[in-house]
């Protein structure tokens, strides 16, 4: 992500201004060593693949990615037109980094890689989403995912 | 994650990101220790085979917009087929339409004639919206592979948004979505159309 330093001012003091939820604890599990964990990506893009329905305004739910999906399948459809897709355009794993993530694999530097993968789309209120977020948690599990990445916009 | 193309970088990012899932007690919040070289800038004005650039302040009328947008669309849309076949891969696509229905769709809206406009169930604030995104990405995807053009994000947005007609649509979009009395359309007119850091382009006291 880019340094705060790095925005506009206008959008720097946007950012700023955006409300930061705090908690009453600070929950933390030591997990497996990288090399033994499957890991998945959960981005906050609204990525999807082409034949998905795009995000809309308010949408809580989430896109399901499959491990092998090609780059050209992907598109974006977060309904925020404020940050630069540029990225996303020009290399999908600017945003997704799936490709590299199936080189760590293939490295042995991660376990393995899930099969599946998921989008949410940032723009609604976090709050919004516990019900989803819960739901994809337990699906995690069953799929014996250990760790997961979280990939923002 | 760094520039796109560098995925020596990239994955670099990721294993330090990966590693503090390793650490005994947490949370845990770091800085990854390196930053991105700064990606390639052009300096001066954007180089581009046919100058779109439009003075600024002036609003041509409505006829004499849709001609010109279509001329620069169609050749944007010619760079954005060898994009295409260059990388095997465009972002554009996500509202469903094909480019000229895009095109169609914008100037049939501004000139009032798409009212009540479903498309596979999508709502016209929405496929105003993802239209957008979409026009956008095939003059982005089209302008990166001209020769000698910037990486840069910035560089490529800016001119989008202060030299293009496509800009000049999309803002009458805007004004005529404000127009109306729906809920969805006076939102996508108000913050979906047009970044808050290129407002300052067009005359927002007009929405």
């Amino acid at each position: 992500m880019v340094r705060l330093s790095q925005y506009e001012e206008s959008e720097r003091e946007h950012l700023l201004k955006l409300p930061c939820p705090t908690y009453t604890s600070s929950p933390y599990v030591a997990g497996l060593k990288v090399s033994q964990s499957r890991i998945a990506l959960i981005s906050t893009a609204g990525l999807h693949r082409r034949a998905d329905r795009p995000f809309g305004v308010g949408e809580t739910g989430y896109r399901l990615i499959p491990k092998d999906v090609e780059a050209k399948d992907l598109v974006m459809s977060h309904i925020s037109t404020n940050f630069d897709r540029t990225g996303f355009q020009m290399d999908l794993n600017m945003v997704f980094p799936l490709d590299r993530l199936r080189e760590l694999e293939q490295q042995g530097f991660i376990g393995s890689l899930s099969e599946f993968h998921y989008s949410f789309m940032g723009a609604t209120p976090p709050e919004q989403m516990e019900q989803e977020a819960l739901q994809l948690a337990a699906i995690l599990k069953k799929d014996q995912v250990d760790a997961v990445l979280l990939v923002p916009v | 994650m760094g520039n796109p193309q560098d995925p020596e970088f990239q994955r670099d990012v990721l294993k330090h990101a990966l590693s503090l899932l390793e650490y005994p007690t947490g949370p845990v919040l770091e800085d990854y220790p390196h930053d991105a070289m700064e990606s390639k800038k052009e300096q001066g004005q954007m180089a581009c085979p046919v100058h779109f650039a439009v003075p600024k302040g002036e609003l041509t009328d409505q006829d004499d917009l849709f001609m010109k947008f279509r001329s620069e669309y169609s050749l944007m849309q010619t760079w954005h087929n060898l994009a295409c076949e260059k990388k095997n891969r465009s972002t554009s696509g996500v509202s469903g339409l094909t480019p000229n229905e895009i095109g169609d769709l914008f100037c049939n809206f501004i000139s009032g004639k798409a009212e009540g406009t479903k498309i596979d169930e999508k709502q016209l604030s929405d496929i105003l919206r993802l239209a957008s995104e979409d026009l956008k990405a095939i003059y982005l995807e089209g302008l990166s592979v001209q020769p000698g053009q910037a990486l840069d994000g910035t560089a490529l947005t800016d001119w989008f948004w202060g030299q293009t007609h496509a800009a000049l649509i999309i803002n009458e979009v805007r004004k005529n979505c404000l127009q109306y009395a729906e809920k969805d359309m006076r939102l996508a007119g108000k913050l979906l159309l047009i970044p808050r850091n290129q407002m300052y382009r067009f005359n927002a006291d007009e929405g």
